[in-house]
């Protein structure tokens, strides 16, 4: 509300006629400009609904420059940004059981140009767990949620299988459960690479490397759990905070000097949160990890991959923790690729869609956007004649593999960069 | 209306099974246990009828893994009121019988208008509870149920025949379902919730008294062993159908 105004109720005002104020003449039916502005009259329940929950206050900041309508992901399949959340609670819009409130990936575009800072990473997890609480949550979510509180992770599948994936990479792929001794490297596989068909062929590529580079390391097996950070920012808040009482618990069990994950989000959730819920450990993206032994592994890099590359920047490793750099140069290593940059790339790099949550909303998004956000990167891969599209975070390739095939542009080969580095060290 | 939901926890079939040592049964230490998904169903039911007729729903179930507590947790989370554990000796893979007699006899206390069960469950598959629970409170029991309407000291209950034939039965109250299906999917517990819940809620314990034993014994189990073999045939579709035929001559399969 306005500071120190008070509402000027225009059945009190007098109308003159004819009325001369310092010399200018400003007859004529009562001009708007001496009612209080039409702003004014907004009822700010639905704003205030927001802004009074913990983490919600800065949707209150926003002054409608609209920067973030300009880079948000969304709106360019749709008609959404903060700033037009911000203005629909001021037209009758609760986002609390709007669809608006399912659509944000938390791709942090918006924040990253936003002069007031209004924060969607913390406002959307904030109402989103008041509608989780409330039950009014899409169906394809829900079961997401339910299957990482029964499963440990969102695709439902056995926990006993999460080290299935081990036994076709060729490799020896040591639990730590059996190694009973300390290792240098405690390799979080992660869900997607545990479970999903094309998460596995990323996985077994990174487990033949680590042994390529002679890597000390292990990993959880069936005592790995989903890093819950996903389903944290869709709002389930609890369950995060489940699955990290019991990641940290296992972690605990074991002597690592270092972890290293497959996934951006993972990385996020062990760098940024969980050291919230008192784990104390170095994490590294795979990316950064790779880079630091590019001397030993760039000798290995034989094979040429003679295609044209361009790469996706995932949300996670980019704009939420600011490596740009290592993904790109693990690509520059492998002789043959010409690296090509598309349009939106590193800072401003456009959302594959699945942060957020949205990996889990695909139809529901679908119902609310001209084209999936997948669809739309496969297409500006496309467009900038990219024959492979490289990827470094676990729900991307089957994303754009799916994107690829539903916009017609089947030829577009989607790898993730351990499965391309694992290409170029083949004899 | 007062409903009362005799839950219990089963292997968790999306787990590999494990035989025990001597052949008899699974090897329940092994395995994670979970509520079964038809009590999900009974749970769901239950909250349905409340919100539609009033009352209150109690969630009670035999504490036989040490775990129950999560499982009722969740139940409180979904909407009912009243949670209670019966304790004992009763180890995991307590058998049917003991378990309907245990509830039974928990459950006459509490003086229900309707008891929903689940209507079977993946570890014995018998579907004995709901039945025997009914027969020891002397209770009219219908299975097999996809939905349940409450209303004037009866119910409306819709019972799935095989065939996609439906029954409806109007049944005096007190009485005991058997929930094959709740009329809406079973609501999520969001964990938050459930956490919250865990914290304040207050479970009531009931001292189970001695084991029935079971109306059947499990002499031998095992996993599917592989019988006999398939033989591949090579070439092309006039030499593979020629194949096919002299078989089919072969094993008499042919009239005339």
């Amino acid at each position: 509300m306005a500071v120190g105004l008070d509402k000027v109720r225009p059945d009190k005002v007098t109308e003159e006629k004819h009325l001369v104020v310092e010399g200018m003449d400003i007859s004529g039916h009562w001009n708007r400009m001496f009612e209080q502005r039409v702003i004014w009259d907004y009822d700010v329940d639905n704003l205030e609904k927001v802004t009074n929950l913990p983490g919600g206050e800065s949707l209150g900041w926003c002054y409608g420059c609209a920067k973030c309508t300009a880079v948000c992901p969304i709106d360019i399949v749709g008609d959404y940004s903060p700033r037009k959340i911000h203005r629909k609670t001021q037209i009758g819009v609760d986002l609390f059981t709007s669809s608006d409130l399912w659509l944000c990936t938390t791709c942090m575009n918006c924040l990253r140009v936003c002069p007031k800072e209004v924060n969607m990473i913390q406002i959307m997890p904030a109402v989103r767990e008041q509608a989780v609480l409330t039950g009014a949550v899409p169906p394809e979510l829900q079961k997401a949620f339910e299957d990482t509180a029964k499963h440990g992770n969102p695709l439902g599948q056995p926990q006993r299988k999460r080290a299935d994936w081990a036994k076709a990479a060729g490799v020896p792929v040591p639990i730590m459960k059996d190694l009973k001794r300390a290792v240098d490297i405690l390799w979080y596989v992660g869900s997607y690479p545990a479970y999903h068909p094309r998460g596995m062929d990323a996985a077994r590529a990174a487990a033949r490397i680590f042994n390529a580079l002679g890597i000390d390391f292990g990993i959880l097996g069936i005592e790995e759990k989903d890093d819950g950070d996903s389903q944290r920012l869709a709002g389930e808040k609890g369950l995060f905070e489940m699955l990290a009482e019991q990641n940290i618990a296992a972690f605990g069990k074991y002597e690592f000097n270092r972890m290293v994950v497959t996934g951006p989000h993972e990385f996020n959730a062990f760098k940024n949160e969980y050291p919230k819920y008192g784990a104390d450990f170095k994490v590294a993206h795979y990316t950064r990890f790779l880079v630091e032994h590019l001397d030993k592994l760039r000798p290995m890099l034989k094979k040429p991959i003679n295609l044209k590359v361009t790469f996706h920047d995932p949300c996670y490793l980019g704009r939420h923790n600011g490596e740009y750099e290592a993904p790109r140069e693990l690509l520059r290593a492998i002789p043959g690729i010409e690296l090509v940059e598309m349009g939106r790339c590193r800072e401003n790099g456009y959302c594959c869609g699945g942060g957020g949550g949205g990996m889990w909303l695909d139809s529901f998004t679908k119902e609310h956007t001209t084209m999936r956000l997948s669809e739309r990167r496969v297409r500006e891969a496309a467009e900038y004649g990219a024959e492979v599209l490289a990827v470094c975070c676990p729900f991307e390739v089957s994303r754009f593999e799916d994107a690829a095939k539903s916009t017609g542009n089947d030829k577009l080969i989607v790898r993730d960069i351990l499965e391309l580095l694992d290409e170029s060290m083949k004899e | 209306m007062n409903i009362v939901v005799p839950i219990k926890q089963i292997p968790n079939l999306t787990d590999e099974l494990e035989i025990n040592g001597d052949g008899t049964g699974l090897d329940h230490d092994a395995l994670q246990y979970v509520l079964n998904e038809f009590d999900e169903h009974a749970i769901e039911e239950a909250v349905l009828a409340k919100e539609a007729a009033g009352g209150t729903v109690t969630v009670i179930g035999v504490d036989t893994t040490g775990e129950l507590d999560g499982a009722l947790h969740t139940a409180l989370a979904k909407g009912a009121d009243k949670a209670a554990r019966i304790t004992g000796d009763f180890p995991r893979g307590t058998d049917s019988h003991t378990q309907a007699k245990l509830l039974a006899n928990a459950i006459r206390s509490l003086s229900p208008d309707l008891v929903l069960t689940g209507v079977q469950a993946a570890d014995d598959r018998d579907g004995q509870i709901g039945p025997m629970i009914a027969a020891h409170l002397g209770l009219p029991y219908v299975g097999v149920v996809t939905g349940v309407a409450v209303k004037d000291g009866k119910a409306i209950v819709h019972k799935e025949y095989a065939g996609g034939l439906m029954g409806e039965f109007e049944v005096s109250l007190p009485m005991v379902v058997g929930v094959q299906a709740a009329h809406q999917p079973p609501r999520y517990a969001p964990v938050s919730k459930v956490r919250q819940i865990a914290k304040t809620a207050k479970i009531d314990e009931i001292a189970g008294d001695e084991a029935a034993g079971a109306g059947s014994t499990v002499r031998r189990m095992f996993k599917p062993e592989a019988a006999g073999h398939a033989e591949m045939w090579e070439g092309g579709p006039e030499e593979v159908a020629e194949k096919i035929a002299a078989l089919i001559k072969e094993k008499g399969l042919l009239k005339g």
